[in-house]
C-alpha cells in the first residue's frame, strides 16, 4: 500500500509538472501581449518595450519557463500583472470560499442524486421513475447560469427566503450549492439508479430475500453499499467538473472564490494569476483522482491496490 | 466558454454638457449608498488604475492639482489655489492651497507634486498613463530610465511648483486633471510598495475603510477634505462580484442604489418599458465613437475608393436599432458633444447602389473577400453580422473573426493582420474632453506602429503637422481658432475614409429613489457611473 501511495504521488507530481509546461506554452503562444495590456492604450512603443523588459518577456520561452518553475518550487507564484498583488495571497484569500462552496455542493448533489436514484430504481419503469429521470435529464442539460438566475428570481426576489447573491451566512450558501450541485445530482441519480438495478438483480440479494430479511434491511445493508461504490469513485473525478461550474456559479451569485479570480485574469491576460489558478485547480483534480483511487479499495476489499 | 460579461477597457466616458450644471453645493450631508459591480477592483493606485470601474473610485480617493466642476467638463483648480501660464505657454506655475491634508494627516506640499509626477513617469512604475506627460521637459530621458528625475518639474517653495514644457500644449491642463496626475504621499507609497493599489492614501473626498477581495469595498467620508461640505454621503459601499442581471434584481428589491455595470443589454427594453423602472434611468451623452477601421496598408483597402464604397454600404440606422437605440448614428470621428464636432458635415450617406458602382469603378465589379475582426462580447458579434450583411449587398464577403478583446487589440497592432476591425468594446472613449484625444493614438502617425491603436494604419504627415500646430495654440483667446483647426482636420480625414464611423453610444445610468442630486451628477462626464462626491441621500437632513 505504501509503495503504491508513493508511486501514485510521484505520478501526480509528474502530471502537475506536465500541466505547468502545457499551460505555460499555451499562454506563451496566445497572440495577446501582456505588456501591451499593462501599458494601456496611451503607451508609446518605448513604454511597452520597457515593461516587456522588466517582466522578462523578451527572454526565450524555456528561460521564462525555468524561471517560473524555480520560483514555483520556492513557493513563489509571482505577482499579478494587473493587480500588482502576490498571486499566492490573491488565491489564498479566495480559496476558502471556493472550497466551502465545493464541499457544500458535493453534499447537496449526493443527497439529491442518491435519493432520486434509489427511489427511481425501486420504482423502476413506473411513473415516479419516469418523472425523476426527466428531472435528472433537465438538471444535466440546463445551463447553470440559467438555473442560478431562476433560483435567485424565485427564492430570493419573489419569496425572499434567501439573500440575492453575496457571501457570509449559511443562507448565502444554499442557492449556489443547489445550482452547482444539480448538475452532479443529475448524473448521480442516473448512475445510482442503474447501479441499484444491477445489484438488485444479483444472487446475494435473492439469497437475502430468501432468508426472509425485511425489504428495508436488504436495501440498506446489502444493496446500497454495493451500489454506491462507483459513485464514490465519481466524486474524485468530478472535481474537474466542479472547477468549470464554479466559474459560472460564482459569477452569478457574487461568490468571492477563485472562479471569479480566474475569469477576470483571463480577460486581462494576467498570466501569473492564470498560471496560479490553473495550478491550484489542477492540484485539486489530481488529488481528487488520487483520493478516489485510494478510498475505493477501503470500501470494497475486492479491488486491490497494485 | 460563453462570455457574458462586459470587460473594462481603458478609458472613461465623458459627456460634454457645455453649460454649467446647477449642482447643489449646500445639499445635506449623511446617509449611505450601495453600488454593485461584477468585477473585482483591479487596483486603486492612481498611477496604474485605468479602467472605467476604478477610474471614478480613484477620483473620490485622490485629488490632483486640477479637476472639473461637478457634472461638467469645465476645468477648475482642485488642490491648486492658482494656476498661471506664461506668455509662450511653456511654463505653468501652480500654487497649492493652504492646510490641505492627506488621509494620513500630513499636510500636502510642493515636493509631493514633484514626487507624484516623477513616480507616474518613472519607467519602474509601469504606469499606463506615463505617455500623457510627454510634453513635460525632461520626460524623454527620465521615462527612458536616465537621470535623477523630471527636470521640467521644479519646486519653487513649500507651496509653489513650476512645470516647464518642451512644447506648448493646449491639453496640459486636462492632463493635470487626469487620475495619473493625482498627488500621493511618498511615505505611504514606499511603505506599501507594490501593494499601494490595495492600501491607497490620497487626499480625496473619501478614504478606503475596508476592502474584502471579491466581496466589497467601503469608502468613508474624509473629515478633513479640502472642500467644506463635501462629500455628501457618509459612506459608499461597493458590492463586488454581482452579475449585472443579479444587480438589477438587487436594485428592484431596494438592496442596491446604483448598478455600476449599467443595465444589461438583455434587460434594457424590459426596464425602459416599465414606467416605474424607467423613472430611475438617467440618459446622457458620451464622448464615444464606435467605428470600423479599414487597414489602409492592406489591399484592397489601400484604395481610397474602396474605403469610400464601404462607408456608403453600412446601414448605421439599422445597427443603432439593433442595440435598442442606445446610440446615435455617426458620420465623423468626433462625437457630437466634443468641441470641434462639425454640425455641417454630412458624411457618406447610406447608398448601396452608389457603393456598388464605386466599387466597380475601383476595379472590383465582383467585390472581394476580406476579414472583419470583432471582440467576442455581446452585442459586438451581432453588430459585426449586420456589417457583414451590408457588405454582402455590394458583393463584399467579410469573414468574421470573433476573438477575445486582447487578441483583437493585438491583431490591430500588426500592420498586415486585420483588414477590418469593429471597434466596439475597445475603442474609443476620450480620456479628456479635447478633440486632440481622438487623433494622436488612433488616427495619427504615432499610433500607426506595431502595438499601436491606429488600426487603420492611416498616416498622413500633412495632417500630423496641422495637429501639432493646433495643439500649440494655447491660451483662452486661441481656443476658437484651435477648435476650428481641429474641425477641419477631422473633415479632411474623412476625405481619406480610413474609418467607417458607425455610432456614438449614449450612457444610461440607473439610480434608486434613495439617491438625489442634479441629473448631471448621474451622467457626470468624468465620474462613472455617478459622481460619488456630490450626490446625496434623499433622506439626509
Amino acid at each position: 500500500m505504501t509503495g503504491y501511495l508513493i508511486r501514485r504521488l510521484f505520478e501526480s507530481a509528474l502530471i502537475l509538472l506536465g500541466i505547468t509546461f502545457v499551460t505555460f506554452v499555451l499562454l506563451y503562444l496566445v497572440p495577446a501581449d501582456p505588456a501591451r495590456q499593462i501599458a494601456g492604450r496611451a503607451a508609446t512603443a518605448a513604454t511597452v518595450a520597457n515593461i516587456r523588459d522588466q517582466l522578462g518577456l523578451n527572454d526565450p520561452l524555456f528561460i521564462q519557463y525555468f524561471r517560473y518553475l524555480s520560483n514555483l518550487f520556492q513557493g513563489d507564484l509571482g505577482r499579478s500583472y494587473m493587480q500588482r498583488a502576490e498571486v499566492s495571497s490573491l488565491i489564498a484569500s479566495r480559496l476558502p470560499a471556493s472550497l466551502l462552496l465545493m464541499v457544500s455542493a458535493i453534499v447537496t448533489e449526493l443527497i439529491i442524486g442518491l435519493t432520486i436514484g434509489i427511489v427511481a430504481a425501486l420504482r423502476r419503469n413506473k411513473p415516479v421513475d419516469h418523472t425523476l429521470m426527466i428531472f435528472s435529464f433537465i438538471s444535466i442539460s440546463a445551463p447553470q447560469f440559467v438555473i442560478g438566475i431562476l433560483l435567485l428570481y424565485v427564492f430570493a426576489v419573489q419569496l425572499g427566503w434567501f439573500p440575492i447573491g453575496g457571501y457570509g451566512t449559511f443562507a448565502h450558501l444554499v442557492l449556489p450549492s443547489i445550482t452547482l450541485g444539480l448538475l452532479g445530482a443529475g448524473w448521480y441519480s442516473r448512475m445510482m439508479r442503474s447501479s441499484m438495478i444491477e445489484v438488485l438483480g444479483q444472487d446475494f440479494v435473492r439469497t437475502a430475500r430468501a432468508k426472509g430479511l425485511s425489504k428495508l434491511r436488504i436495501i440498506i445493508r446489502h444493496v446500497m453499499p454495493n451500489a454506491i461504490l462507483p459513485i464514490i469513485a465519481m466524486i474524485g473525478i468530478d472535481i474537474g467538473l466542479f472547477m468549470s461550474g464554479i466559474v459560472v456559479v460564482e459569477s452569478v451569485f457574487g461568490w468571492p472564490g477563485i472562479g471569479q479570480l480566474a475569469w477576470q485574469a483571463i480577460q486581462r491576460v494576467d498570466i501569473p494569476v492564470i498560471m496560479g489558478v490553473t495550478m491550484v485547480s489542477a492540484t485539486a483534480i489530481v488529488l481528487g483522482n488520487l483520493l478516489a483511487d485510494l478510498v475505493t479499495p477501503l470500501i470494497d476489499p475486492r479491488i486491490k491496490t497494485k | 466558454m460563453k462570455s457574458m460579461f462586459l470587460t473594462g477597457v481603458a478609458g472613461l466616458a465623458l459627456a460634454a454638457t457645455g453649460a454649467l450644471a446647477q449642482v447643489d453645493e449646500d445639499a445635506p450631508q449623511g446617509g449611505a449608498m450601495v453600488v454593485t459591480y461584477q468585477d473585482d477592483v483591479a487596483t486603486l493606485d492612481p498611477a496604474i488604475g485605468y479602467d472605467w470601474q476604478n477610474w471614478s473610485m480613484i477620483k473620490s480617493l485622490f485629488d490632483g492639482l486640477m479637476g472639473y466642476e461637478p457634472g461638467t467638463t469645465t476645468l477648475r483648480n482642485e488642490l491648486a489655489e492658482s494656476h498661471e501660464i506664461s506668455e509662450d505657454g511653456l511654463v505653468h506655475t501652480f500654487v497649492l492651497k493652504d492646510g490641505i491634508k492627506f488621509h494620513n494627516g500630513r499636510e500636502i506640499g510642493a515636493p509631493d507634486v514633484k514626487y507624484s509626477l516623477e513616480r507616474v513617469t518613472n519607467p519602474e512604475t509601469r504606469s499606463p498613463g506615463a505617455g500623457f506627460f510627454s510634453m513635460i521637459d525632461g520626460f524623454d530621458s527620465w521615462n527612458a530610465g536616465e537621470g535623477e528625475g523630471l527636470t521640467g518639474v521644479e519646486v519653487v517653495d513649500d507651496k509653489t511648483v513650476q512645470i516647464t514644457l518642451s512644447r506648448p500644449d493646449a491639453t496640459f491642463s486636462h492632463v493635470m486633471a487626469l487620475n495619473f496626475a493625482s498627488i500621493v504621499p511618498q511615505e505611504a507609497v514606499e511603505a506599501a510598495g507594490e501593494d499601494f493599489g490595495r492600501q491607497p492614501v490620497g487626499s480625496g473626498a473619501f478614504t478606503l475603510a475596508e476592502w474584502t477581495p471579491g466581496q466589497q469595498l467601503v469608502f468613508e467620508r474624509f473629515a478633513d477634505y479640502h472642500r467644506a461640505g463635501v462629500p455628501k454621503l457618509d459612506q459608499v459601499t461597493f458590492n463586488i462580484g454581482l452579475d449585472p442581471t443579479v444587480a438589477l434584481l438587487r436594485l428592484q428589491s431596494g438592496e442596491a442604489d446604483v448598478p455600476g455595470d449599467g443595465i444589461p443589454p438583455a434587460q434594457f427594453l424590459q426596464v425602459m418599458n416599465d414606467a416605474e423602472q424607467a423613472d430611475n434611468v438617467v440618459e446622457g451623452g458620451q464622448l464615444h465613437t464606435g467605428y470600423i477601421t479599414l487597414n489602409t496598408q492592406m489591399a484592397p483597402f489601400d484604395n481610397v475608393d474602396v474605403r469610400k464604397a464601404v462607408n456608403m454600404a453600412v446601414n448605421k440606422d439599422r445597427i443603432v436599432q439593433m442595440i435598442n437605440g442606445r446610440a446615435v448614428p455617426a458620420n465623423q470621428p468626433l462625437p457630437p458633444t466634443m468641441p470641434g464636432y462639425d454640425t455641417e458635415y454630412e458624411g457618406y450617406a447610406y447608398d448601396p447602389e452608389a457603393a456598388k458602382a464605386m466599387l466597380a469603378e475601383a476595379g472590383f465589379p465582383d467585390g472581394f473577400t476580406t476579414e472583419l475582426y470583432v471582440m467576442n462580447v455581446d452585442p459586438n458579434p451581432r453588430i459585426a453580422q449586420a456589417i457583414q450583411q451590408d457588405l454582402s449587398e455590394i458583393g463584399v464577403t467579410a469573414e468574421i473573426r470573433s476573438l477575445a478583446q486582447a487578441n483583437v487589440i493585438a491583431a490591430g497592432g500588426e500592420a498586415d493582420q486585420a483588414p477590418m476591425i469593429w471597434s466596439g468594446g475597445m475603442a474609443w472613449i476620450a480620456d479628456f474632453p479635447d478633440p486632440s484625444n481622438f487623433y494622436g493614438p488612433i488616427l495619427g502617425c504615432a499610433g500607426a506602429v506595431p502595438g499601436g491603436w491606429n488600426w487603420s494604419w492611416y498616416c498622413n504627415e500633412a495632417l500630423d503637422a496641422r495637429a501639432a500646430e493646433a495643439d500649440a495654440m494655447t491660451g483662452p483667446d486661441m481656443a476658437g481658432a484651435r477648435e476650428d483647426a481641429w474641425r477641419s482636420i477631422y473633415v479632411d480625414i474623412m476625405a481619406d475614409a480610413p474609418w467607417v464611423p458607425v455610432f456614438n453610444e449614449q450612457r444610461f445610468t440607473m439610480v434608486s429613489d434613495a439617491m438625489a442630486g442634479d441629473d448631471s451628477l448621474f451622467v457626470d462626464p468624468v465620474h462613472i457611473p455617478v459622481n460619488y462626491d456630490y450626490i446625496y441621500s434623499s433622506t439626509a437632513e
